[in-house]
């Protein structure tokens, strides 16, 4: 690295205040509602090229003749997707001169999380792009990057300064017509994070962001575009918190990423958004559309940990299009109360020799409903390809449920696949031999969960992993008792 | 230390304990035997607190200090430990991890710091060089594929890490072999002084011979049907738990 510890630490200090979080901005909110000309004021707004606007309109024709679809395993109320406003943006960049400035809210959340930002401070090894609402309020270390020829900054920002990346791999890998849900972001996308590591570059830290919900009424429809050169490598951590809220709040982003031959991404997210309350109200609705495109040689991994949304629909997937390349899915899945989600993966074996592995731990306590689905496809050319799936299932509580549903395709019979699946409930026994040891259920129960999903956090760089074992902690305090 | 009155209990309107009565003073070491199904796990259960069973009279009291309110986590604050003659497995929990987490518990229920991590570690060898334990072990799962013996062995470390003032060994003999029962209650001997107490629930006499009880008690029915010495433990291997019966029912 070009910087030594110390002044990675200075421009941290003077960096900070760039990226609090605020309650009390202005926004300048467009009004509710979805149609041709909103699409195009959001284009305008974002002073996008002509190119831009067009693919957005696109992708709106296209997402009206699309329906919401039905077949997850989750009930609930239908956003009416007239209601909602598509565009929302803080027009100040304000600057704080003390933490007592920000959202108590907010850091009580941090703190709670182990990641004040005071603490992030000293996390001097990591990169802060923090999208705030829609609008990406600031970036850090782009000097660092920028001397490897590394782009990390908001889309906005990339469809301005790098059109021809954004052109050239935009919805290559999820088309606007995939979904429902991609359909909708590619009209309104609003704002999200680019990345692209040139051939041959070793990105030299962890590439971290931070989502967060901050406007009343308004969904957030994030892209993400991370693009991995010839030979290179990065690690890219996406998190969030959101605050308590009452109205239900559509989140649905796309992320796509390209990993071009002999490149490796490893993407992590935990994810935390407001689960609704102990009865089930309110809560995000967060239906995610994220899918890798492998070329030769090349690896993806998608690590998750899932422990917000009232409703979760998400499957981060692999293409894995070139021969040799490898596809990874670790996921941890926790819900609780009233929550609802149907998450898992896709692995498309295309090439020849391709090999993906998935291992999915579903946790569900209270009322909750908690579904891995997942989907392997071998198609006929692709010779040798190997899969591994494990699914494990943790139960508290008698009105919990957890259901699996593994698809497998195969037209080529050189294929070998294999599916483990596990069901277990936290026995009575094993928290009476924790407590007997002194330690109380809360703790039992957070260290039974911890043992449950360590594969999956073991997979989690270092400070996230601290980071997710928290979250799992918090989000299963009070199911039992 | 601890004080046992007339005590019943119960699990789902099943009476198990029908008046037990039992003092056990700091520095000593008793015995519980008695036949299969007589009630021993249960005492040891009842005295950590396991919810299940009901209190129906009696009481329990340690140092003075009634049990009944306390929550089993609460007691093993309180310096009571039980050996499980049946412990539980705990996957992807390593043993290292486990006994961490316990004795950090404990330490904040005292109002005390998580011990400083080269203490830990060194208390940790300490202890599995006394219970000759591999250090590999320490990092598997807590139970997960251990055979009977390990299992064993494994909750006599983790006594020794916790030093209470009171363990109940529920059936530490069965599952080892004569090096591992040697080895075990080197461990148990190392623990014994003037300020903790044991009670040694076992079958068979054999244990008792490396663990030299004060006192032992036959336990028949839910009941205490016969007090003693050591001696009384060779009796009974040798004349067997039917002269005790028919003993209890005359
Ligand atoms: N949870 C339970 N539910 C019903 N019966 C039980 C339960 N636990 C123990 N018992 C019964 O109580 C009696 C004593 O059991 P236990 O204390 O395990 O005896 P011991 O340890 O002396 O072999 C047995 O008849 C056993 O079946
Ligand atoms: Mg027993």
């Amino acid at each position: 690295m070009a910087y030594t510890e110390e002044e990675l630490k200075k421009e941290l200090e003077t960096k900070e205040y760039e990226y609090g979080f605020y309650t009390d901005i202005e926004s300048d909110t467009l009004p509710k509602g979805l149609n041709e000309d909103i699409v195009i004021a959001i284009s305008k707004k974002k002073e996008e090229p002509e190119w831009m606007t067009e693919w957005r309109l696109e992708a709106f024709r296209v997402w009206k003749e699309m329906d919401e679809p039905e077949w997850a395993n989750v009930k609930y109320k239908k956003p009416d997707f007239q209601d909602i406003s598509y565009y929302s943006a803080p027009n100040k960049k304000p600057k704080y001169n003390s933490l007592d400035e920000v959202d108590p809210e907010l850091l009580e959340t941090f703190e709670k999380l182990g990641i004040s930002l005071e603490e992030q401070k000293k996390l001097a090894g990591v990169a802060v792009d923090i999208v705030m609402d829609s609008v990406s309020v600031a970036t850090t270390f782009k000097k660092t990057l920028a001397e490897k020829g590394i782009i990390f900054c908001s889309i906005s920002e990339a469809i301005q300064e790098h059109p021809e990346l954004v052109k050239k791999y935009i919805g290559t890998v999820v088309p606007r017509k995939d979904n429902f849900y991609a359909a909708l972001n590619s009209a309104v996308f609003s704002d999200g994070s680019f990345c692209y590591i040139p051939k041959g570059v070793r990105c030299p830290m962890e590439l971290s962001t931070y989502f967060r919900i901050n406007q009343a009424g308004t969904g957030q429809f994030e892209r993400t575009l991370v693009i991995a050169d010839e030979g290179s490598y990065v690690s890219y951590l996406e998190g969030c918190t959101a605050p308590s809220r009452d109205e239900n709040q559509l989140h649905a982003a796309v992320v796509e990423l390209i990993a071009l031959d002999n490149a490796e991404i490893k993407y992590s997210t935990v994810q935390n958004w407001f689960p609704g309350d102990k009865e089930g109200n309110g809560g995000v609705f967060n239906f995610v559309t994220k899918r890798g495109l492998c070329e030769k040689n090349s690896k993806i991994s998608w690590t998750q940990v899932e422990t917000g949304s009232a409703i979760t629909w998400k499957y981060p997937s692999c293409v894995l299009k070139g021969d040799n390349s490898i596809g990874e899915f670790y996921s941890i899945a926790v819900t609780n109360n009233f929550q609802q989600a149907d998450t898992g993966t896709k692995m498309i074996h295309l090439g020849k020799n391709t090999r993906s592995t998935i291992i999915s731990k579903g946790i569900s306590a209270g009322q909750s409903q908690n579904s891995y689905r997942g989907l392997v496809q071998v198609n006929s050319r692709a010779e040798n390809a190997r899969n591994f799936s494990q699914c494990d299932s943790l139960l508290m509580g008698n009105k919990c449920g957890a259901h699996t549903f593994p698809y497998i395709e195969t037209k080529n019979k050189s294929a070998q696949i294999e599916h483990e699946a596990t069901t277990s409930k936290i026995g009575e026994d094993q928290i009476f031999y924790c407590n007997q040891r002194g330690i109380d259920t809360e703790k039992a129960i957070a260290l039974i969960v911890n043992g449950f999903s360590k594969e999956v956090l073991n997979k989690l760089p270092m400070e996230f992993a601290v980071e997710a074992q928290k979250l799992l902690e918090i989000s299963l305090e009070g199911s039992v008792g | 230390m601890l004080q046992i009155k007339d005590l019943h209990a119960s699990v789902e309107d099943k009476k198990i304990l029908k008046g037990i009565n039992l003092e056990v003073n700091a520095g000593e070491v008793h015995a519980i035997m008695g036949p299969n199904g007589s009630g021993k796990s249960t005492l040891a259960a009842v005295i950590a607190g396991k919810e299940e069973f009901e209190i129906k009279k009696g009481n329990i009291t340690l140092e003075g200090e009634d049990l009944e309110e306390l929550a089993p986590e609460e007691r093993a604050h309180q310096g009571i430990f039980m050996s499980f003659q049946y412990p539980v497995e705990i996957p992807g929990v390593s043993v290292t991890n486990f006994i961490k987490t316990a004795i950090n518990e404990s330490r904040k229920a005292r109002g005390l710091e998580d011990m400083p991590a080269n203490q830990m570690l060194k208390l940790i060898r300490e202890k599995a060089e006394l219970l000759e334990i591999d250090r590999k072990f320490l990092s598997r799962s807590l139970n997960e594929g251990f055979s009977g013996g390990e299992k064993k062995r494994n909750e006599i470390f983790q006594m020794a890490m916790m030093e209470p003032k009171l363990a109940i060994l529920d059936e530490t003999d069965s599952g080892l072999d004569i090096d591992a029962l040697r080895i075990v209650a080197n461990g148990v001997n190392k623990l014994r002084g003037k300020d903790n107490a044991i009670i040694v629930i076992t079958h068979y006499q054999r244990l008792l011979e490396y663990i030299v009880p004060d006192y032992v008690h036959v336990l028949h029915d839910g009941k205490i049907v016969k007090s003693g010495n050591k001696e009384l433990a060779l009796e009974l291997e040798d004349k067997g738990y039917d002269w005790i019966k028919q003993e209890a029912v005359l």
